[in-house]
Parts: C-alpha cells; structure tokens; sequence
C-alpha cells in the first residue's frame, strides 16, 4: 500500500450478518408511512378549498376577511389544512433529514430543530385562524 | 452527510488507451480500473475493439479484452447466459448483466464502471458482502412447524405457485439494490430492493409458515421503509422484475394485518 494515499481505515471485527441484523426491527413504522399518505391524500381537497377561498377574498377588505373566517364551515376547513398539512410536513421533513444525515448527533439536532420550528409555525397558524373566528 | 462527490481517493482519472489495428468496425469501450495494491486513484483505460472479431454482448467484449489485449482486467463472470447474476456492473449508465447487454444497443463508447456506491475490490469487482448478510438475515428458506407429508412434498395448488411469479426468478445479482439511491445513503441499514423482494418471495410462498414473524422482522424505518418509491430497482433489473411492487405488497401486508 502506497504511503501517500492510503486506503480508509477499518476496523470493524464484528461479522457481516451481525452488522445487517443490527438493532433488529424497531416494530414501528408503518403507522408513520400510513399516515403520510392519508395526509397527503386529505390535503388534495383542503389545498384545493385553500386556493379556491384564497380567490373569493381576492380584494376583501379586513372586515369582510374577519367575517369569511369567522364562518363555522370556514374554519373548520382551515384548521383541518392547518393539521394536515403541518402533521405531513413533520413527518416527510423527518424522512428527509434521516434519508441524508448520517451523523447521530447532527441529524437528532437538526431533527428537533425542524421539528420545534414547524410545531411553532402550525401553533401560530391555528391562533391566527381562532383569533379571527373568535374575534 | 450523505455522500454525492466521490472521495478524494476514490476520484477517476484518465487511463490508458490501447488502439486496435487493422480494424474496420471499431468499438471503444471505456473500462473502470483500479488496483487495490498500487495505491493509485482508479482511471478509466481505452479499449478498441474490433466488433467483426467479438460476440454480440459487452460480456463477450470484455472477454476478449481479457483474453486479447489486457490479462489484468479483472471481472466476475460465470455463466454468460444471464442465470448466474456474477457479470453485474454499469453499463453506459445502468445496472445490468453485461452477458445480456448487446453491445449494439450502446451509441458511441461502451462505459463500464463496477456496481455503483460498493465497495471496490479490484476494477469491476463489487465488494457485495453487506447485501449477502442482508439476505441472509430474513432468513430467505421455506420455514414451517407442519410437518410435511411423510411419502410426499408439500403441495401448492396452481394458484397459490402462481403467487412467486415474478419473484422466483430473482437471480441477486443486486444490479436493483445498487441502482437504488436510498441504498446508496443508507444501506447499512436499509435493506435495499432485492433483499426485500426475496422477503416477499418467502411471505408470499403458500407453503410457508412463518408470515407473522417475517413481517414483524421488516417492521422498522430502516429495513422497510426507506423504499421511497423511487422505481431505480424495477427500471433497470436485468430480468425484468418488479421489486417495488413487491416491496409495496409487503408494505400492504403491514397495513392489512393492522385492521
């Protein structure tokens, strides 16, 4: 081996199979995997609600604004956007960062990071929304 | 992080180029070098083929390059007829058998490296010992406490033998499992598309017994679900096989047993 460009160090004794066995099975998961896609399919409609509510309040001033989400129907559906979409957005942003963060200590920081940063984001979205419809 | 440069000692360079002489039909072919023992980075060497003198598929290409023109080259190959699964590699961009890849189907320089995100043994040798023990950890043998009929085998109906279609022929050459960008990143813990359709092949297998504690060993974030679907695995398997489909059966499976 040429001293001037070695080969990466290993040293891994432990067998194979050992290695592929590893921790075993978590026995979780496929709630997570499930619930990403009932999300994504209950988002299909409530964007689609979004963007059509987005459009009748093109123009709206702040009292006809305050009175179109003050509505019951209304803010239902915008709570329920609210959940869905930050519930998915939780979990596909997880998926993502244990996809390409291989460092333990990087990826459980940059994990609670993302995930605190999104809770506060759909806590400000739903006091908004109550806001306005208690107001 | 995961890994989309290559490392500094993994970089290719230029290699040699050996030209054929006296050639009408002139095929180059790109070939993957490194050697374990001279230290050096691996380089792509030039080969120049005559095709009027070579079989039709890059296997026999590269076989005469052996035999011919460089003795070094170092590949696996067994059967040369697309059972045996040893001559998997990338070719001109994708995984596959190189003994079922006609060289015709390749416009301009045949490219070859190894398997890709393996480690390298020597030029076109994948180290495949991770996916090996893969396998063997979901215990790919037909398991059942019945006992099976004293004078006969156990049977099948139709039907149910027709249920491993699609998944019997599975040759793990691992040209899916290396195509599969959640195994580059995380194969160590991932089990990668053709582990998982040889899951499903014992899941799906009438005669098998031990459904329950299969499923429960692919439970996990890691082993099952970092199949995201991407269909790398279905694309470029060489057989013709769907191992995203079988790897949604299991998921599906997950789901039914669940309620």
């Amino acid at each position: 081996m040429s001293k001037h460009n070695p080969a990466p160090s290993i040293n891994i004794r432990r067998s194979s199979l050992g290695r592929a066995r590893g921790l075993g099975a978590a026995k979780t998961g496929s709630a997570h995997w499930w619930a990403e896609r009932l999300t994504s399919v209950a988002l299909l409609p409530l964007v689609l609600y979004f963007v059509v509510s987005v459009l009748v309040l093109k123009g709206a001033d702040h009292a006809a604004m305050v009175a179109y989400m003050a509505e019951p129907w209304n803010t239902v559906l915008y709570i329920a956007l609210i959940a869905a979409l930050f519930y998915h957005l939780d979990m596909g942003m997880q998926v993502v960062i244990e996809d390409y963060v291989r460092t333990d200590v990087i990826r459980i920081t940059v994990l609670l990071v993302v995930k605190a940063g999104i809770a506060l984001l759909a806590l400000a979205c739903l006091i908004s929304v109550l806001k306005l419809a208690f107001s | 992080m995961a890994e989309f440069t290559l490392p500094a000692n993994s970089k290719i360079g230029e290699g040699k180029t050996y030209k054929a002489s006296g050639a009408t039909r002139i095929k180059e072919f790109k070939v993957y070098r490194w050697n374990p023992d001279d230290g050096k980075n691996p380089v792509m060497d030039t080969y120049e083929v005559d095709l009027d003198k070579c079989g039709p598929m890059v296997l026999d290409a590269i076989i005469k390059i052996k035999n011919e023109i460089d003795a070094s080259l170092t590949f696996r190959r067994s059967c040369r007829e697309g059972i045996c699964g040893s001559c998997a590699m990338n070719i001109d961009g994708t995984n596959t058998l190189a003994c079922l890849k006609p060289i015709d189907e390749v416009k301009g320089a045949v490219k070859i490296t190894p398997l890709p995100h393996m480690p390298v043994v020597k030029d076109l040798v994948p180290d495949l010992n991770q996916p090996y023990a893969q396998l063997r950890s979901i215990e790919p043998w037909l398991q059942a406490d019945s006992a099976p009929p004293p004078d006969a085998e156990r049977l099948q109906s139709k039907e149910e033998r027709a249920e491993i279609d699609g998944l019997w022929e599975c040759i793990l050459c691992f040209c899916c499992s290396t195509a599969c960008p959640s195994y580059w990143w995380n194969g160590d813990r991932y089990l990668g598309p053709a582990v998982l359709l040889q899951a499903y092949r014992w899941i799906a297998d009438s005669r098998d017994e031990a459904t329950g504690k299969r499923l429960d060993a692919l439970e996990d974030p890691f082993k099952l679900y970092r199949c995201h679907t991407i269909m790398n695995c279905t694309q470029t398997c060489p057989k013709g096989l769907n191992p995203a489909k079988a790897i949604g059966k299991i998921k599906q499976l997950m789901l039914e047993r669940q309620g």
